[in-house]
This record gives structure tokens, sequence and C-alpha cells, in this order.
């Protein structure tokens, strides 16, 4: 294989594998802090506004490590620059 | 497949370009700057006012009272500032509604600006509230080996406000556009709605967490209310 079947088929599965991996920790996570939340509400109801408040600012928090992972893989699959260099290296050879 | 707005060019001269970031932030700047200023032209204080002056009033009330949540003590200062971050985003947001309307918000740049905007703030809304010495002796606040922590915390929470926005902005156009693509009947306009949802509630984030990050650099040291959380991220 040569170097510009390599980089496209690393750039594809690991776009693949950061996305995959990348949620599950935030998806976990998300989960723990919505329950904890669901929690305080049912004990202290007229401390909702700042327990929901706190909450989605929490939640805006760990969302935005899924959020790296997704931009990445978006990176990898749309504005890669090594495939980009590697397609300019090929056409530029091509055209010689 | 478009990543950015910033790829879509309109008009080309030398080194100046028109993208289409530029185009519809300046459209969303034209619809707020006017739609304000027809509606404050007359402000009344009696009971009998338009309902886009009600509109406006609930919007700014409800934004001051957020600030003061967050344990800003004279919100007013404040307002000028945060309402306008809100604003724009919730306008940036809500405005994908229209077809063919790509949210200036989807484009790393407008993030970067608002986010480098709060960066410049924080230190600005920090002097002024508290002094020059007295704002740079925080960083250096539990001990003196804390200094490069603190300027690295700033930094990265910058950079993590202006991915979070343009990662949640840029994934809701994608999908739509994908969904397109693929079943374009019912399933875009379900994801439309999370977009909107996701956009709303992105545009809350940026807004209290700039407030947070204020209140932090103004606070006096014997007024810290205990409910209000300074997230270091």
């Amino acid at each position: 294989m040569d170097a510009l079947t390599w980089i496209a088929v690393v750039s594809i599965i690991m776009a693949g594998l950061t996305t995959g991996f990348g949620t599950m920790g935030p998806a976990l996570a998300e989960g723990k802090a919505v329950s904890v939340a669901l929690t305080s509400l049912a004990q202290q109801p007229d401390a909702s506004a700042t327990i929901t408040r706190t909450l989605f600012v929490g939640l805006a928090m760990i969302e935005s490590t899924a959020i790296y992972c997704f931009v990445v893989s978006m990176i990898l699959l749309f504005a890669n620059p090594f495939w980009n260099a590697a397609i300019a290296a090929a056409a530029q050879a091509a055209g010689k | 497949m478009r990543l950015t707005p910033d790829a879509l060019i309109f008009w080309q001269y030398g080194f100046f370009k028109i993208n289409a970031t530029i185009l519809f932030t300046w459209i969303l700047m034209a619809i707020l700057v006017l739609g304000a200023a027809f509606i404050t032209r007359r402000l009344v204080t009696g009971h009998e006012r338009s309902r886009w002056q009600d509109l406006l009033e609930i919007v700014v009330t409800a934004i001051m009272g957020q600030i003061e949540d967050v344990g800003l003590q004279n919100p007013r200062r404040y307002l000028a500032f945060l309402g306008t971050l809100f604003l724009f985003i919730a306008a940036a947001a809500l405005s994908t509604v229209i077809p063919g309307f790509e949210p200036p918000t989807a484009s790393l740049s407008t993030t970067v600006a608002l986010a480098f905007c709060v960066l410049v703030a924080v230190p600005l809304f920090g002097i002024s509230g508290r002094g020059l010495l007295a704002y740079l002796k925080t960083y250096v606040q539990p001990t003196p080996i804390m200094l490069p922590f603190n300027i690295i915390s700033e930094v990265s929470r910058t950079l993590a406000l202006a991915v979070r926005l343009f990662g949640n902005m840029m994934s809701g156009t994608m999908i739509i556009a994908i969904l397109l693509s693929i079943t374009p009947l019912v399933f875009p306009i379900v994801m439309t709605m999370l977009g909107l949802l996701t956009g709303m509630v992105q545009a809350y984030i940026f807004t209290i967490l700039a407030a947070v990050y204020i209140a932090a650099a103004t606070q006096n040291n014997n007024v810290i209310k205990p409910s209000s959380p300074a997230p270091q991220s």
C-alpha cells in the first residue's frame, strides 16, 4: 500500500474510533450528573432554579470533551492536512 | 462537504473577501440593531405599551436576573457585554430556521472572536472593579507557584469556550445537511428542533460562563456567595 492509501485508511479508522470512544466517558458522566441533580431536586424542590442552572452549566462542561472528540473526527475526515498534502504531491507527480 | 461557512466566498478582491460568515454576521447585526432601535424609539412607563417593548423588557430583566444570580453585584455594568453576547449567539442559533441561512457561530473564526472578547473583558472588568494591583495579585492567589497554572487556565477556558460553541453549532448544521440528503422528509425537522434547543442552551452557557469568569475576577473577598460555582475547565 502506498502512502496515500495508508493516510486514508488510518484517518477513516481513527475518525470512527475517536468519536466512538470519546463519547462514552461524557455520556456516563452526564448520566451521573443528572441522577444526582434529580435526587437533590427531590430533596429540595425550592432550590430548583439554582440546581437546574448549575446542572446545565455542568452538563455543558462535560459535553465539551465529547465535542472536542467530534471536532477531531471532522478534521480527520474533511480538513485532513496530511491527505491534502499527499493529494497535492500526487497531483504534482502525475502532472510532471 | 463544507465544514464552516468560511469556505463559501461570495466576492473576493485581493486580500479582502466576503464569505458567508461575514455576510450572515452583518445580517444578524442589522436585524438586532435596527430591531432594537425601532422598538425603543418611544419607551413608555404606563400600562399602554407595545408588545415589542414588553418582549424586550422580559429579555432584559431575565438577563439581569441571571447576572445577579451568578454573584455580580451591579448587573447594569455588565448587562451590555453579557446581554449582547447572549442575544447574538441566540439570534444566530434561532436563525437556522430560515433555509439557506448558515449561523455565523458555526465558523471557528466567529467563536474564537467571541471567546477573545471574553478573554479581554475579564481582566478589564477585574481591573476596573478591584484595581490593577489587586487584580494581578489574584494570579498568585493561593501560592506564587500557581502563577503559570492560572495563566494556562485563562487561555484554556477561552479555548474551551470557543471550541464548545463552534462544535455544537457546526455539528447541528452538519447533521441537518447530511440528513437532508438521506431522509429528507421528517427526520431533518426533528434534528432542526434539537439543533435549536442546543443552540439556545449553548448561548445561555456561553453567557453564564462569561459572567462566572467576570464574577471570579471582580469578587471582593468578603462578599462571596456560597451558591455560585466558579468552574475551571
